[in-house]
């Protein structure tokens, strides 16, 4: 959560609808953001993995890279494979430092005559300077607030979303194209931040309000909060910029190495790509792993993570109560001998050592398009 | 039976020898779904102020303070198996542990109904 006190809060295009809706709001990394709505944090995100939810995800930072060699310009702020990422096809991955840290994680789309880029929120200003500097010769637009994003995530968000664009039943998970939905101008991706299948929808700011009651008009759909947005992604194993992943974990240590191709191994050509290769060849000195606590006491982030012997080995990054697993889902990083699955730990918690086990995550299945 | 409630959002319903402590209507309305609930053990002592019990909603931990100082008598089994009890009836079968008063008067420096409510007006 951000801290920052004195500055006014920005604004998303839905702002006024949250309060419509009845939102709690709170601030999240300088925005005015809804944490939950009436129906609550455990119901939001149950509906969302029953039938399908509408994030307002708007404070993302969206970005357009424009110029001759702009792939290979990227390929060297990302270890991502991006030569090889064809039209219309969108890739995770992340900008590294020199340490092989990560500076932030981030969507990346090739839309043939340009590169469609999403970034956190938080980091969103670092990461256009960063760009700036690090792209001589691209132009890089940040879109701003000029432009929603709308996440519909859920078992049905295909048949919702079809009701309006037919075509979008069979997009591949992954891919991005244009649209005009009901006549708004829109971009949809299939890709998401829950582990569902779903879509997110960029939409100019001045129609975001109208996608988002077109969407919510549909009697599967409701809106989810930032709390359940939380909760969801934890179960799904992904990770929380700032959290599970910063500027002091590699990718090789984040379990990320599923977002480096064979070539980019080879050849590096990004930043830290050093430090990637030695700790790909020889492993890293820890890893992050899911965490399931034995009894119903959640564990919170920066609780400490012992082994057996009442070493400290480790701490959580993220860790709640799992709506969907019923039952309390962490994770965390542990020294390289105590990631094995199945491992027993203990976390410390008000004082108490309560047990666990390392976990395969994600802690519910992941439920993305495959055709 | 007298109730007072405290500024950290407790509710102390005095029959008696024996006092019932729980979390306000407003405390779980701002806390949200409760998962995880711990409640102390019978004949820990309990000091004002002090952490008594533990309670967890999706998002977050917060501490239930013991409005007085006593004795733990009992804690309620009920809300441990169903946390979503202290949702549901917060000043009624939500209630966290029952406990004997060291210090009756301790119970004059804490809000009446009226007072509390006027305190939540506030909070807004």
């Amino acid at each position: 959560m951000s801290s920052e006190t004195d500055s006014p809060l920005l604004v998303t295009p839905l702002n006024a609808l949250h309060r419509e809706l009845g939102a709690k709001m709170v601030p999240f990394a300088g925005y005015d953001m809804p944490v939950q709505y009436p129906l609550g944090v455990l119901k939001e995100h149950l509906h969302t993995r029953e039938q399908a939810g509408l994030f307002d995800v708007s404070h993302m930072g969206q970005v357009i890279l424009r110029g001759d060699g702009v792939v290979d310009a990227l390929e060297k702020l990302v270890p991502g494979e991006l030569k090889a990422l064809k039209e219309g096809r969108i890739r995770y991955s992340f900008f590294t430092n020199d340490q092989g840290g990560i500076l932030d994680d981030l969507m990346i789309a090739n839309r043939g005559d340009h590169l469609f880029l999403v970034v956190n929120a938080a980091c969103k200003v670092a990461d256009i300077a960063h760009l700036t500097a690090g792209l001589p010769g691209i132009e890089v637009e940040y879109l701003g607030d000029d432009r929603g994003l709308l996440a519909l995530q859920g078992p049905v968000a295909a048949t919702v979303l079809a009701r309006f664009l037919p075509e979008v039943a069979t997009m591949p998970f992954m891919s991005m194209v244009n649209a005009s939905l009901k006549g708004i101008p829109v971009t949809i991706a299939r890709s998401g931040y829950t582990g569902e299948d779903g879509y997110e929808i960029g939409i100019d700011a001045d129609r975001t309000e109208d996608v988002a009651r077109l969407l919510l008009a549909e009697p599967e759909v409701t809106a989810i909060g930032l709390g359940a947005r939380d909760s969801l992604r934890l179960e799904a194993g992904l990770c929380l910029y700032g959290h599970d992943i910063d500027t002091t974990t590699t990718p090789v240590e984040a379990g990320l190495t599923w977002a480096i191709s064979k070539r980019r191994r080879e050849e590096g050509g990004y930043p830290g790509d050093a430090i990637v290769r030695r700790q790909l060849a020889e492993g890293a000195a820890r890893y992050r792993i899911g965490v399931q606590p034995e009894g119903r006491a959640p564990a919170r982030e920066h609780t400490e993570i012992q082994d057996a012997n009442g070493q400290t080995v480790g701490e959580i990054t993220s860790g709640g109560f799992g709506p969907s697993a019923n039952a309390p889902v962490a994770m965390g990083y542990v020294t390289a001998g105590n990631a094995a699955v199945g491992t027993p730990l203990s976390l410390i918690v008000r004082g108490k050592a309560l047990p666990a086990k390392v976990a395969s995550l994600p802690f519910v299945p992941q439920r993305y398009y495959r055709g | 039976m007298t109730i007072r409630f405290t500024e950290d959002h407790e509710w102390i319903s005095v029959d008696g020898d024996v006092a019932t402590v729980g979390i306000t209507t407003f405390a779980q309305s701002q806390l949200g779904d409760v998962v995880f609930v711990e409640v102390p053990e019978a004949g820990r002592a309990l000091t004002k102020g002090k952490d008594a019990a533990v309670v967890e909603s999706v998002k977050a931990a917060s501490e239930v303070f013991a409005p007085v100082d006593g004795t733990v008598v009992e804690g309620n089994q009920a809300v441990v198996d169903d946390p979503s009890l202290v949702n549901s009836d917060p000043q009624g079968a939500g209630w966290f542990f029952k406990m004997t008063l060291a210090n009756p008067a301790q119970l004059d420096g804490l809000m009446d109904q009226a007072a509390y409510d006027a305190f939540v007006e506030g909070q807004h």
